[in-house]
C-alpha cells in the first residue's frame, strides 16, 4: 500500500540527500504516408470512421505476411544519425509476444538485439543523455472504454494497429525534472525538424514513459519504477516530480521502492500502481521469420546523411557562437522550420550593421511582428530607425491616427464639425499610442487632412 | 473410362478437342466426391454450385480459343488456404465459421489460369501432424484402405487424387506433409524449396518452413502446376526474385550422366521391411536410364526429428496467438489438445531463460543440416530415399502419440529444414498399400527432381497404365 | 538441457497463461507429462557441437533487404474488416471491458 500525499511545489528538504535516475523511453509515430508493413493509409488521427484504414497484414488476418515499409526504415536511420548513433550494418525484426486485445496478431513486430541504432547521445545543458538504442516497431489498435447496453466494455480501433513507430531508448543520465523536459524538446524539435512525425503528444503521435529510481551515493539503485500514461511535457514534469518526492518518502522509512510499472492520474495529480497479471511478462523474442534480414551499407548511410540538413541544435550553437544569441531566445526559434531563413538573414545583417542582436530578435518576439509582411531588411531599418528615435514610419503612423479618430469618435465629430480645440485630444492619443516618438506637427498635417482635407 | 479419373494434361486436352466439356468433368468429380466422400472424409467444404458456374464460365473461354493453362481443370485445395468468401476452418473449430475476406496468392494464380476450384479438403487441425485425424472435422481415410491413414497434413489433397475425386490438387509442407500422405496414398507430392510459392493467405504453421506445392496423378501434371503457382509475390518478401523456368515444357526423360547420391542413414534399419528395397529396386531402374548411383553418408535423420519439433512448435505458439476469437473465428478454448500441446512446447522453447537451450540450439543444429546438404550437393545432383519409413498406419495410430508426426516424417525433416526442394513419387506396393521414393533437390532445382521422377513414372509400365485412357 | 526436464504443476500454469490457454484439469496432466517426455527428448541435439555455428533463421539465406515503397494502396471496407467478428459496436470490434489501471 501507498500512503496517499500531495506533492506541494519545490518542498524537497531532502535534495540533497537523493539524486534521481532517469531514463527514458520515447516512441514517435513516423508520419509515412502508408503503415509500416502494409499499404494502409498511415492516418489514424483524422481517419472520419474507426476501422477503415485495414488489411489483412494491420488486422491480423490468417495467413498475412508483413513487407517492410522502406521510407521508415530510412527515417529511422536517419533520426539515429541526427542523435549521433552507431548505424548496425547487420538488422533485423524479431516478434515480441504478448496478449492484448489492441494487438492483432499476439505478437508485435519490433527489433529486439540488431536495432537499426545504437550508442548515441544528445546534449542538454545539464549535461550529455545517452541514447542507448533507436529501434522500429509497429503501432497497436486504439482501445477506447465505453458502455454498450448497459454493460462496461472496450472498444477496438484497428486505424492505428501497424503504424510505424520509432523508439528511442535513453541511458539513465537524466537527473532532474527540469533536464528530463529540456530533453523532450529538443528531441520533439528534432524529429518536427527532421520532417519525419508530427510528434504530437495529445494525439498520441509521441510518447513516454520514464524509469525513475534515486541514489544517494551515485550508484545505479537496484530498482526502478517505469511510469507510463504520460501525455503531455507537463505531465512528464509532474510525475517525475511525484516520483521523486514519493520514493523520498519511502527512502527516508528504510524501505527501498517497489519495482514496478505506474501511470500518471492527472485526477489525482500522481501516479498509481498499474498491476500486471500474475506472472511477469516474458515476450518471447525470436527472430521474424516473415521478413528477411535487412543489411545497410555505408552508400545507404551517407545517402541518408546528406538528406540531414541543420538540425536544430547546431542551428542553435551556431547562432549563440557567431551572434552572441541568448541561450532562451535561440531555443525558442531554432526548431520553428519557417522562420530559420529569416532570422538567419536578420542575425546576419543586423552582425554586419552593428546591431545588437538580441534587440532585434527580442522585438520579433515581443512585438509578435508578422515576419510575413516585413521583410528583414525593412524590419532592420525600422529598428535602426528606432534606435535615433527620429523617423516614424508613416504607414504605421497613420494607422495610429486611424485607431485614435476610432476610439474617441465624439471629439472627431467636433473638429470635423469646425472645433478647432478639439485636435488637441486626437493629437495626445496619437503621441501615446507612438510613446512620445512620432512629430507632433506631422500629427496634426495628417489628422487635419483626414478630418477636413 | 469417368472423366474424374484423368489427369490434368489429358483433361486439357480433351477440352481443347472438344472431347468433353468442363462441366462435364466437373460434375464428375463432383459426383465422385458425393459418392466417396462419407467414406474417405477428404473434404471438409465442397463448392458444387459455383463450381460448376465456374466450368460454365471455363467452357465459355474454351469456346472462344481462350488459352489458359489450367482452363477447365477442376482442383481440391487444402483448408489452409484462404478463398476469399468461402469457408477456410484449417480443419480447426476455431475457424468453423470463418469466411475470408481475402483469397490466398496461391488460389489467385490458380483462378487466373482458369482452374475450377471443387472444395477445401480435409488435414490435421492447423496443419499439425501426420495422419488427418487430428481434424476437427474427423478423420480421413485412405482410399487403398479405410482401416488406414492416408498421412498428412495434406492427407484430404491426396486421398482426393488417389480416389480420383478430383483431377489435380494442391496441399502445404512444412516438413513432409506433402510427400508422406503422397507416399501413404499413392500419388505425386511436389514440396517446392522454400521461397518459390508464395505462403500468402496460407494459414501459417511454420513461417521459415511452409511451401504449398502440387499433389497430382503424375510427375507431369505435377511440373504443370508448379509453374502456374510459382513466382516472386510483393506480399511474400520470402518469394524468391529468380525466374519461373517453364517446367512442364522443359520435362525431360533424359537423366543421362544424372549423378543420384543414396545416404545411407535414410534406409534405416528399422524401417517397414520392402521399403528400402522398393526404393533401391526404383535406383536400379535410374540406372538403367542413364544414372549414376552412388552411396553417400549424411548427418543421421535423427537430428531432423528435435530441430524440426523446436523450431516448429516456436513458431507454431508465435503463429497461432492471433486466434483470439475477436476479429474472426472462436476463442482460444476450442484448440484441440494437439494444437495445445504445441503452443505450450513453443512456448516453453521461446521463454527466457530457455531460448538459447531449446530455439537458439536448434536453429544452429538447423545451419549444420543445412551445410550437411550443401556439402553432399557438390558432387551429386539429387538424393534418394525412402519418403516413410513405413507404408499407411492404421487408423487410430497417431492417438495419443506427441511425437507421430515428427516420426513419421524423420526422411523429410532435414531437406525441409533446410528449405530444398523433394517429390515423392510411388514406386510399388506392399500389399495393397503404396510405397513412395523421394528425390531432393537443390534449391529451386525443382527442373532436375522433375525430370529425374518423370523418367522413372514413365519407363515402368504399371505406373503408366494407372494412367491409360 | 542435460538435465531432466520435469515440468512442476506451477510451471505448467505459467506456461498455460504466457500461452494464453486454459486447459482442463484432466489435459493439464497428460500435456505436462507429455511435454517433460518431448523436451527430454530433445537433448539428443546436445550430441552436436554448434560453438561456432550461426542459427539459420532463413532456410534459403537468399532473400536479404525486401522492402515496399511507402505507397497507399487500398484497404477492407469497415463492414468487410468486421465482417468476421462476434461483437462489434458502431463500426469497432467489442470486446469485454478492460481496465488499466489497479491501485492500490
Amino acid at each position: 500500500m501507498h500512503t496517499k500525499h500531495l506533492w506541494i511545489g519545490g518542498k524537497m528538504n531532502s535534495k540533497a540527500k537523493y539524486t534521481p535516475v532517469i531514463g527514458a523511453e520515447i516512441h514517435v509515430e513516423l508520419k509515412t504516408k502508408s503503415k509500416m508493413f502494409c499499404g494502409c493509409k498511415n492516418d489514424p488521427f483524422k481517419a472520419e470512421k474507426p476501422n477503415i484504414y485495414t488489411c489483412p497484414v494491420c488486422l491480423g488476418l490468417p495467413g498475412a505476411i508483413p513487407v517492410p515499409n522502406k521510407k521508415a526504415i530510412d527515417w529511422t536511420i536517419m533520426l539515429g544519425l541526427a542523435l549521433n548513433c552507431q548505424i548496425n550494418k547487420e538488422s533485423k525484426f524479431d516478434r515480441k509476444h504478448y496478449f492484448y486485445p489492441d494487438l492483432a496478431k499476439g505478437y508485435q513486430i519490433s527489433q529486439y538485439d540488431e536495432p537499426f541504432c545504437v550508442n548515441g547521445f544528445v546534449e542538454t545543458s545539464f549535461g550529455r543523455v545517452g541514447i542507448t538504442r533507436v529501434h522500429l516497431e509497429e503501432d497497436t489498435a486504439k482501445l477506447q472504454h465505453a458502455k454498450v447496453k448497459g454493460k462496461n466494455v472496450s472498444l477496438i480501433d484497428f486505424n492505428r494497429s501497424g503504424v510505424p513507430l520509432v523508439e528511442i531508448v535513453t541511458e539513465p543520465d537524466i537527473h532532474s525534472s527540469d533536464q528530463a523536459k529540456e530533453f523532450l524538446n529538443i528531441i520533439r524539435n528534432l524529429v518536427r525538424s527532421l520532417d519525419i512525425s508530427d510528434a504530437n503528444m495529445e494525439q498520441g503521435s509521441m510518447r513516454l514513459e520514464a524509469n525513475i529510481s534515486l541514489t544517494s551515493d551515485g550508484s545505479l539503485p537496484d530498482y526502478k519504477v517505469e511510469v507510463k500514461n504520460i501525455n503531455s511535457f507537463r505531465f512528464f514534469g509532474l510525475s517525475v516530480k511525484s516520483e521523486i518526492t514519493r520514493q523520498t518518502e519511502i527512502l527516508e522509512s528504510g524501505k527501498t521502492p517497489k519495482q514496478e510499472t505506474r501511470g500518471w492520474r492527472e485526477d489525482k495529480k500522481t501516479t498509481v500502481s498499474q498491476r500486471l497479471k500474475e506472472g511477469a511478462a516474458d515476450y518471447r523474442y525470436f527472430p521474424e521469420p516473415d521478413i528477411p534480414p535487412i543489411v545497410i551499407s555505408q552508400s545507404q548511410i551517407d545517402s541518408i546523411k546528406s538528406q540531414i540538413t541543420e538540425l536544430p541544435q547546431e542551428r542553435k550553437q551556431r547562432w549563440i557562437d557567431e551572434y552572441g544569441l541568448r541561450s532562451d531566445y535561440a531555443t525558442l526559434l531554432c526548431s520553428q522550420k519557417d522562420l530559420v531563413l529569416y532570422i538567419d538573414k536578420v542575425l546576419k545583417e543586423s552582425k554586419k550593421e552593428n546591431i545588437d542582436s538580441n534587440k532585434v530578435i527580442g522585438q520579433i518576439i515581443n512585438k509578435k511582428i508578422d515576419l510575413k509582411k516585413v521583410s528583414p531588411e525593412d524590419l532592420l531599418t525600422k529598428i535602426k530607425d528606432d534606435q535615433s528615435g527620429k523617423i516614424i514610419d508613416n504607414q504605421e503612423l497613420e494607422s495610429w491616427i486611424d485607431q485614435a479618430i476610432k476610439d474617441l469618435p465624439k471629439v472627431s465629430k467636433d473638429y470635423q464639425d469646425g472645433k478647432d480645440n478639439a485636435i488637441g485630444s486626437l493629437i495626445g492619443k496619437v503621441m501615446s499610442m507612438s510613446k512620445g516618438q512620432a512629430d507632433g506637427k506631422t500629427v496634426k498635417e495628417i489628422i487635419h487632412k483626414k478630418l477636413r482635407g | 473410362m469417368k472423366l474424374n479419373e484423368l489427369t490434368i494434361t489429358n483433361t486439357l486436352k480433351g477440352l481443347e478437342n472438344h472431347d468433353f466439356s468442363s462441366e462435364e468433368v466437373t460434375k464428375d468429380c463432383l459426383s465422385k466426391i458425393g459418392q466417396t466422400n462419407k467414406k474417405i472424409n477428404s473434404f471438409i467444404s465442397i463448392f458444387e454450385e459455383e463450381a460448376i458456374a465456374s466450368a460454365k464460365i471455363a467452357d465459355e473461354k474454351i469456346k472462344k480459343g481462350d488459352k489458359l493453362p489450367l482452363l477447365g481443370v477442376p482442383f481440391a485445395i487444402k483448408d489452409n488456404f484462404l478463398t476469399k468468401d468461402r469457408r477456410t476452418t484449417a480443419a480447426s473449430k476455431v475457424l468453423d465459421d470463418y469466411i475470408p475476406q481475402y483469397s490466398s496468392t496461391v488460389i489467385r494464380k490458380l483462378e487466373y489460369a482458369g482452374a475450377i476450384i471443387l472444395g477445401k479438403t480435409n488435414l490435421d487441425a492447423w496443419c499439425h501432424g501426420s495422419s488427418t485425424e487430428t481434424s476437427d472435422y474427423g478423420s480421413c481415410k485412405n482410399p487403398h484402405d479405410t482401416n488406414t491413414l492416408p498421412g498428412g497434413s495434406s492427407g484430404g489433397s491426396a486421398a482426393a487424387i488417389s480416389s480420383n475425386q478430383t483431377i489435380g490438387s494442391i496441399g502445404s509442407e512444412t516438413a513432409g506433409s506433402i510427400r508422406q500422405p503422397a507416399s501413404w496414398c499413392g500419388v505425386v507430392g511436389l514440396k517446392p524449396t522454400y521461397g518459390r510459392v508464395s505462403r500468402y493467405g496460407v494459414i501459417a504453421m511454420g513461417s521459415s518452413l511452409d511451401s504449398p506445392g502440387p499433389l497430382t496423378k503424375t510427375t507431369e501434371d505435377a511440373a504443370k502446376v508448379l509453374e502456374v503457382i510459382s513466382g516472386l509475390d510483393k506480399f511474400d518478401g520470402t518469394t524468391s526474385p529468380k525466374k519461373v523456368e517453364n517446367y512442364h515444357k522443359n520435362l525431360s526423360a533424359d537423366i543421362k550422366g544424372m549423378t543420384i547420391g543414396i545416404p545411407k542413414e535414410y534406409l534405416m534399419e528399422d524401417s517397414q521391411e520392402g521399403i528400402n528395397q522398393l526404393v533401391l529396386d526404383a535406383a536400379k531402374q535410374m540406372e538403367k536410364l542413364g544414372a549414376k548411383i552412388v552411396e553417400i553418408s549424411m548427418l543421421d535423420p535423427k537430428y531432423s526429428i528435435a530441430v524440426y519439433t523446436i523450431v516448429q512448435r516456436s513458431e507454431v505458439s508465435s503463429n497461432l496467438s492471433r486466434f483470439d476469437g475477436i476479429r474472426y473465428g472462436n476463442d482460444r478454448s476450442l484448440m484441440g489438445p494437439e494444437a495445445k500441446r504445441r503452443i505450450m512446447l513453443g512456448t516453453y522453447a521461446l521463454s527466457s531463460g530457455y531460448y538459447d537451450a531449446y530455439y537458439k540450439k536448434a536453429q544452429k543444429v538447423r545451419m549444420l543440416l543445412k551445410k550437411d546438404f550443401e556439402r553432399v550437393f557438390q558432387s551429386v545432383d539429387t538424393v534418394l530415399a525412402p519418403t516413410s519409413p513405413s507404408t499407411a498406419l492404421p487408423v487410430g495410430s497417431s492417438l495419443n502419440h506427441p511425437m507421430f508426426g515428427e516420426i513419421a516424417d524423420v526422411l523429410v525433416e532435414a531437406s525441409s529444414m533446410a528449405g530444398l526442394t523433394g517429390i515423392n513419387i510411388p514406386v510399388g506396393f506392399i500389399g495393397k498399400l503404396p510405397v513412395g521414393m523421394q528425390i531432393i533437390g537443390n534449391y529451386f532445382q525443382e527442373q532436375t527432381v522433375l525430370n529425374l521422377a518423370h523418367a522413372y513414372e514413365t519407363s515402368v509400365d504399371w505406373r503408366q497404365n494407372e494412367f491409360k485412357s | 538441457m542435460s538435465k531432466k526436464v520435469n515440468l512442476s504443476p506451477k510451471d505448467f500454469s505459467n506456461l498455460a497463461t504466457l500461452s494464453n490457454l486454459s486447459p482442463s484439469k484432466e489435459e493439464s496432466d497428460t500435456i505436462r507429462n507429455q511435454l517433460s517426455e518431448a523436451l527430454n527428448a530433445m537433448d539428443v541435439l546436445n550430441e552436436l557441437d554448434t560453438k561456432d555455428v550461426a542459427p539459420l533463421n532463413h532456410p534459403t539465406g537468399e532473400m536479404v533487404n525486401v522492402y515496399r515503397k511507402d505507397e497507399v494502396t487500398s484497404s477492407l471496407s469497415q463492414k468487410e474488416a468486421l465482417s468476421n467478428a462476434k461483437s462489434t459496436h458502431n463500426g469497432y470490434f467489442q470486446v469485454d471491458a478492460i481496465f488499466e489501471d489497479q491501485e492500490n
